[in-house]
């Protein structure tokens, strides 16, 4: 084994003990063990990354397997690592913000009685997302696929108490099945038509098989591409949560916020997006799947975009806010911009990591109050909070000079570009979403920030609604009791633990979008990713991209810029000039207001036809068909029927054991029957 | 060497012989010493199993460790056992089970303890002796044999209901296996004289014979395993069914079903197996679907884990009949993980029940505020029952989803829906048990696991996880008999 495959081990393997540690152990090595053991699993793991990186620039790829995993027929399922510029930026960017994440939750989770259990969690997903990553084949990616699920399910409902974490948590957990089910099915195709699952060789051979029909439908002929490409970005709909499967990432935020900036923002809702990329080669094939692809992340991009702008909890805002960037990302995929996809994946990360951790710093200095109608004028009180989530708001918008700008123009750019089918929708619902984005990205720092200070309005409240709260981000154990003698103070800013992160955070979410020069169009990616020639819209971008400077103050003349300036703009003038305003628009346009209020109603439909109608369902079967049908008529009814046969030769004896006698003399006489006959 | 060592003999015989000795110690007041020998007896069951692993011949085809003795002379029933590497597994397990059985049995049951014991160790053995029968007369003693000592675990140490359970479990494995005999004494008949499975590998048939022949095995395969629409004696007995009950039936009596499918229906009349594949498959799609729209909807513990089981078990007659390597090895790899995992969670049922003295979920809740490490091991088991990779529950799904795509897109999507399935009435179950506030003051007073509990779990779970992660070892054993069955069932043997 040489040095770099050992570090390639190392890279996941070093969490991983770390979580075992923590996660088996906690009680004997106490809060302090705990953590120093996952983070310095995690400093091990990132500056592995790290260096496995500046291989990876070098030009190497590696791919080979661990180990066999199992055999069955002829195909050899491995667990093997590919590590080319795809797998390395991934794991460079997993590993730092989950070190950034691990070193956050010092301080978030300061109070907490599961703080082992949580940090051997975190880890255990940093484990599982990096296998995921680095897999180079289709069963090892499910199985990250599935492990994050888990990581995912657990901190949702990480205070188990709580109802609606338990609740939010199996949610996430059926939805993403949902999406798995169709992504299992997705790899099972591959697997009967290449013969194997590993990426090389499936790649490799996919342009021979693009001919290919497959008959899912008596008397349908369809592209074995497109149903393949379709059924794996099910898998994708559920784990980046893309219209219609959407609806669990908002329930999420009932986790803890470190999760909620690393798993919910950062990684594994990003995982889709990857795999997507990863895929490439497959869903260049299929138009049609690429079309799908787009259409869906434009819906997803502009409508949860909407929905963010009704919120009042400063998390589900960002949730939101994740949602729709997401949509950007799959709007990209669809294209055929991969590069540009993960590059707004990794902007995004930085940034929306930085978002989700400002908002958590916010809610730990005002005891876990998440309502941003109970906020305001903080910026005086935490200073370096406002800045970096001011930062983050910033990139998060696009406005020109930092990270997000440059990934999302070049997506705006490449909707605009394609010539599939919805890619004239698509470009229309990106460009509007800039706008909306502007909206409530500046909505909820003036109402967070700026303006009046609401929360000493609420101070007297606060124990009420401690007991009230739906989905305050409090604990169960009641251990913030102990700040109740603070509760007179003004906020204050946030230990180090919590704001070193955030710095460490906001520089890339500055500076990450300057780099869009050589990885858009400079073949970054190299055999990575794979375009076809004719779907190439970065390459016709490239063409007439004048760098990241001249890129910089050009944006000044275009839509997006402006449209960004009006949605800030908007925000300034409804939630800073006129704060009164809002509420006379919320009763004008009641039926919009509810409407976006109620998530377009998604959440009460599925749970009503899935949830309710399966239970109702299942109880049908069971009532009327083992109950009643069943036992009450076949099973009874025959032993009735038994019993009154019997009934004429009895008088032997009773009891069960005459029946086998009994059968046994049926037996006996049906057989001499066959025997004479046969 | 212990070449031509009986081991089989000792794998069928050491359980039983332990059953007796257990069974002379007596009454109660001689419980610890029943204990104690039961628990000799059942380890040193499954140390004689383990030569068989590790002496198995993995690139040879055909039967190992074989052993031949004439029995009934004048009927030729031979005493003739032979495994493959599907039976080797399968009499791991059981010997495997036995062992945590006995451990887990060991301070809950504290009334006929030597009888308890025995019938166990008995059960042990039958099995056993089934699973490696090669004679088929021999097989079908062992196989009806089974039913007696379960059938007085359920019907002496089973819950208030015990009665109406152990009947209704008894007469329907056993009316469903009548028909067995007929088809067996016809083959003795039309075979020459000859009870040896062997031969009837061989036997050609016609197609008429072989559909009766295909149908009176599957009344009885179909029952054991439990197909869906036979299967509404399962989820009596496991209620009322001891915990030990409910883990060697769920773990290893269901087993013999399938078995049987694979070493009686399938060589014997191929063309009639193929013939009514669609119908099978169609059965264990319905139970796929059906039973587990019925498992989420239970109230009790007990049985939502046996409807779910019966939803486990369609996986396994799906993949034998769709006649792939991927599928039959998938079947019997979920076979294996079935064993471990329903036993597993059975036993998680048996740890609340000892203490609550209820099954029904809706009294619970809030348990992992006092039962932390159980709550994890469930979790775990739980996890491994919704098909997680990483555990051995997604093995053998993801080997038949990928064999039953190659038969037909449908057969995979719709047993694929056990991903939404099972993780709902899994989870959703776990939800409510586990997970919340302290529910009630029963629920309030629970003690964390003991040492023994806290053994067998630990065990299962290593047994999941290692499964999960490396399945390799137990499929390597696999590949040389599934590959001969399937080329031995694809032959015709109409004349």
């Amino acid at each position: 084994m040489t040095l770099m495959q050992k570090l390639y081990l190392i890279v996941p393997l070093a969490p991983l003990i770390g979580a075992i540690v923590a996660g088996l152990f906690g009680w004997a090595i106490g809060r302090r063990g705990a953590h120093w053991i996952t983070i310095l699993g995690m400093v091990v793991s990132t500056a592995a990354s790290v260096v496995v990186f500046l291989d990876v620039l070098d030009g190497n790829v590696y791919n080979g397997a661990v180990y066999t995993w199992l055999t069955s027929g002829n195909v050899r399922f491995e667990i093997g690592f590919l590590i080319d510029r795809l797998s390395a930026t991934m794991m460079l960017v997993v590993s730092f913000v989950s070190l950034m994440v691990h070193i956050y939750t010092i301080g978030y989770m300061a109070d907490d009685p599961g703080y082992q259990r949580f940090f051997s969690y975190i880890s255990l997903f940093t484990f599982s997302m990096l296998m995921l990553v680095m897999a180079n084949n289709f069963l090892q990616l499910f199985f990250g696929w599935e492990a994050v699920g888990l990581v995912s399910y657990l901190l949702i409902g990480f205070w188990y108490t709580r109802p609606t974490a338990v609740y939010a948590g199996l949610k996430a957990f059926l939805v993403n099945r949902i999406g798995d089910f169709g992504f299992l099915l997705g790899i099972a195709l591959i697997l009967m038509f290449f013969g194997t699952l590993d990426y090389a060789a499936v790649f490799a051979t996919a342009r021979n098989l693009a001919g290919n029909t497959i008959e899912i439908l008596p008397g349908t002929a369809w592209s074995l591409m497109t149903v393949i490409s379709i059924l794996l970005f099910v898998g994708a709909m559920g784990k980046s949560a893309q219209f219609p499967l959407h609806v669990w990432l908002p329930d999420s935020m009932e986790g803890p916020t470190p999760i909620s900036a690393l798993i919910h923002a950062a990684t594994m809702v990003t995982a889709g997006i990857f795999m997507v990329a990863r895929v490439s080669p497959l869903f260049e094939l299929s138009e049609t799947a690429l079309s799908v692809v787009m259409v869906i992340g434009a819906i997803t991009a502009f409508f949860m975009a909407l929905v963010a702008i009704v919120q009042n909890d400063m998390k589900r805002v960002v949730a939101y806010s994740t949602l729709s960037q997401l949509g950007y990302m799959t709007v990209a995929l669809g294209a055929s911009a991969y590069a540009a996809g993960i590059f707004h994946l990794v902007t995004h990360a930085f940034f929306k990591a930085l978002m989700f951790l400002g908002a958590g710093s916010v809610i730990i200095a005002l005891h876990h109050e998440q309502d941003m109608r109970r906020m305001g004028g903080l910026r005086k009180y935490m200073p370096i909070t406002y800045v970096t989530t001011f930062i983050g708001a910033l990139a998060n918008v696009g406005i020109p000079g930092f990270s997000g700008f440059y990934s999302k123009d070049a997506i705006i750019e490449a909707a605009y570009l394609s010539k599939l089918p919805g890619s004239g929708l698509a470009y229309i619902l990106v460009l509007a979403t800039v706008f909306v984005t502007a909206l409530y990205a500046f909505r909820m720092l003036f109402m967070t920030f700026h303006g009046p200070e609401r929360f000493r309005d609420f101070r007297a409240e606060y124990d009420e609604h401690k007991q009230t709260a739906g989905h305050g981000d409090h604990q169960e154990s009641g251990s913030h009791d102990d700040h109740g003698a603070s509760h007179g103070h003004a906020p204050h800013e946030s230990p180090a633990v919590v704001t070193v992160p955030l710095i460490l955070l906001a520089i890339p979410a500055v500076g990450a979008g300057w780099a869009i020069g050589p990885v858009l169009f400079g073949g970054y990616f190299g055999q990575a990713i794979a375009v076809a020639p004719v779907h190439d819209v970065l390459a016709e971008m490239g063409q007439e991209f004048p760098g990241v400077v001249a890129m910089t103050w050009d944006a000044l003349a275009t839509a997006p810029f402006w449209l960004a300036a009006a949605g800030i703009a908007t925000a300034w003038y409804f939630y800073v000039k006129r704060p009164d305003l809002p509420a006379v628009i919320q009763e004008k346009a009641g039926l919009l207001y509810t409407i976006l209020e109620r998530k377009y109603g998604f959440d009460e439909a599925y749970q009503r036809l899935f949830g309710d109608g399966a239970v109702r369902f299942g109880t049908g079967l069971w009532k009327d068909g083992d109950v009643a049908v069943i036992d009450g008529v076949m099973v009874n009814g025959s032993a009735r029927a038994v019993g009154w046969f019997a009934a004429l030769i009895r008088h032997l004896q009773s009891g069960f054991i005459y029946h086998y006698a009994f059968a046994m003399i049926i037996g006996i006489v049906v057989l001499l029957t066959m025997i004479f006959i046969g | 060497m212990l070449l031509g060592f009986p081991l089989l003999s000792l794998a069928i015989w050491v359980p039983i012989l332990a059953g007796i000795l257990v069974l002379a110690t007596g009454s109660d007041r001689n419980a610890g010493a029943a204990r104690v020998i039961a628990l000799a007896g059942a380890v040193l069951g499954f140390a004689v199993t383990l030569p068989l692993y590790t002496r198995f011949d993995s690139l040879a085809g055909g039967f190992q460790f074989m052993e031949f003795a004439p029995w009934i002379g004048s009927f030729n029933v031979n005493y003739y056992l032979g495994i493959d590497g599907i039976s080797l597994l399968l009499i791991l397990l059981n010997s495997f089970i036995t062992v945590l059985v006995v451990i887990a049995g060991w301070g809950v049951i504290k009334e006929r303890v030597a009888q308890y014991l025995s019938a166990f160790l008995f059960l042990s053995g039958f099995m056993n002796g089934a699973f490696s029968a090669l004679d088929a007369l021999l097989f079908y003693v062992f196989f009806e044999a089974t039913l007696i000592p379960m059938f007085l675990i359920i019907g002496v140490w089973g819950g208030p209901n015990r009665v109406y359970a152990a009947v209704k479990f008894f007469l329907y494995t056993l009316a469903g296996s009548l028909l067995t005999l007929v088809a067996l004494i016809y083959l003795y008949n039309v075979s020459g004289g000859s009870f040896s499975l062997l031969d009837y590998y061989r036997l050609p048939l016609s197609f008429p014979a072989q559909i009766l022949i295909f149908i009176a095995f599957f009344l009885a395969f179909a029952v054991k395993v439990p197909m869906w629409p036979v299967h509404t004696w399962l989820p009596d007995a496991h209620v009322e069914a001891p915990t030990g009950g409910s883990v060697v039936l769920a773990a290893m009596m269901l087993k013999l079903g399938a078995y049987g499918f694979i070493r009686l229906s399938l060589p014997i009349v191929p063309d009639a197996s193929y013939y009514l594949a669609g119908f099978v498959i169609a059965l264990s799609l319905i139970a796929v679907v059906y039973i587990g729209l019925v498992s989420l909807v239970q109230a009790d513990m007990k049985k939502l884990i046996a409807y779910s089981s019966i939803s486990h078990m369609g996986f396994v007659t799906l993949g034998i009949f769709i006649f792939n390597v991927n599928g039959m090895e998938g079947a019997i790899i979920q076979m294996i993980s079935h064993g471990f995992i329903s036993g597993a969670l059975f036993l998680c049922v048996g740890v609340l029940y000892d203490r609550v003295h209820s099954r029904m979920i809706a009294d619970y809740g809030g348990v992992v505020n006092t039962m932390p490490v159980f709550a994890a091991l469930f979790m775990l088991f739980a996890m491994a029952n919704v098909g997680l990779p990483g555990t051995s529950g997604f093995v053998g799904e993801l080997l038949v989803i990928l064999g039953a795509v190659k038969a037909s897109f449908w057969y995979a999507a719709v047993a694929a829906t056990t991903l939404v399935f099972g993780a709902a009435y899994t989870l959703w179950m776990y939800k409510r048990v586990v997970f919340g506030a302290v529910a009630n003051h029963h629920v309030a007073a629970l003690s964390d696991l003991g040492f023994r509990e806290f053994l067998v779990l630990g065990l299962l779970a290593v047994a999941v996880l290692a499964m999960g992660v490396w399945p390799n070892p137990f499929a390597e054993v696999l590949h040389v008999s599934v590959s001969d069955l399937l080329s031995h069932v694809s032959q015709s043997k109409l004349p």
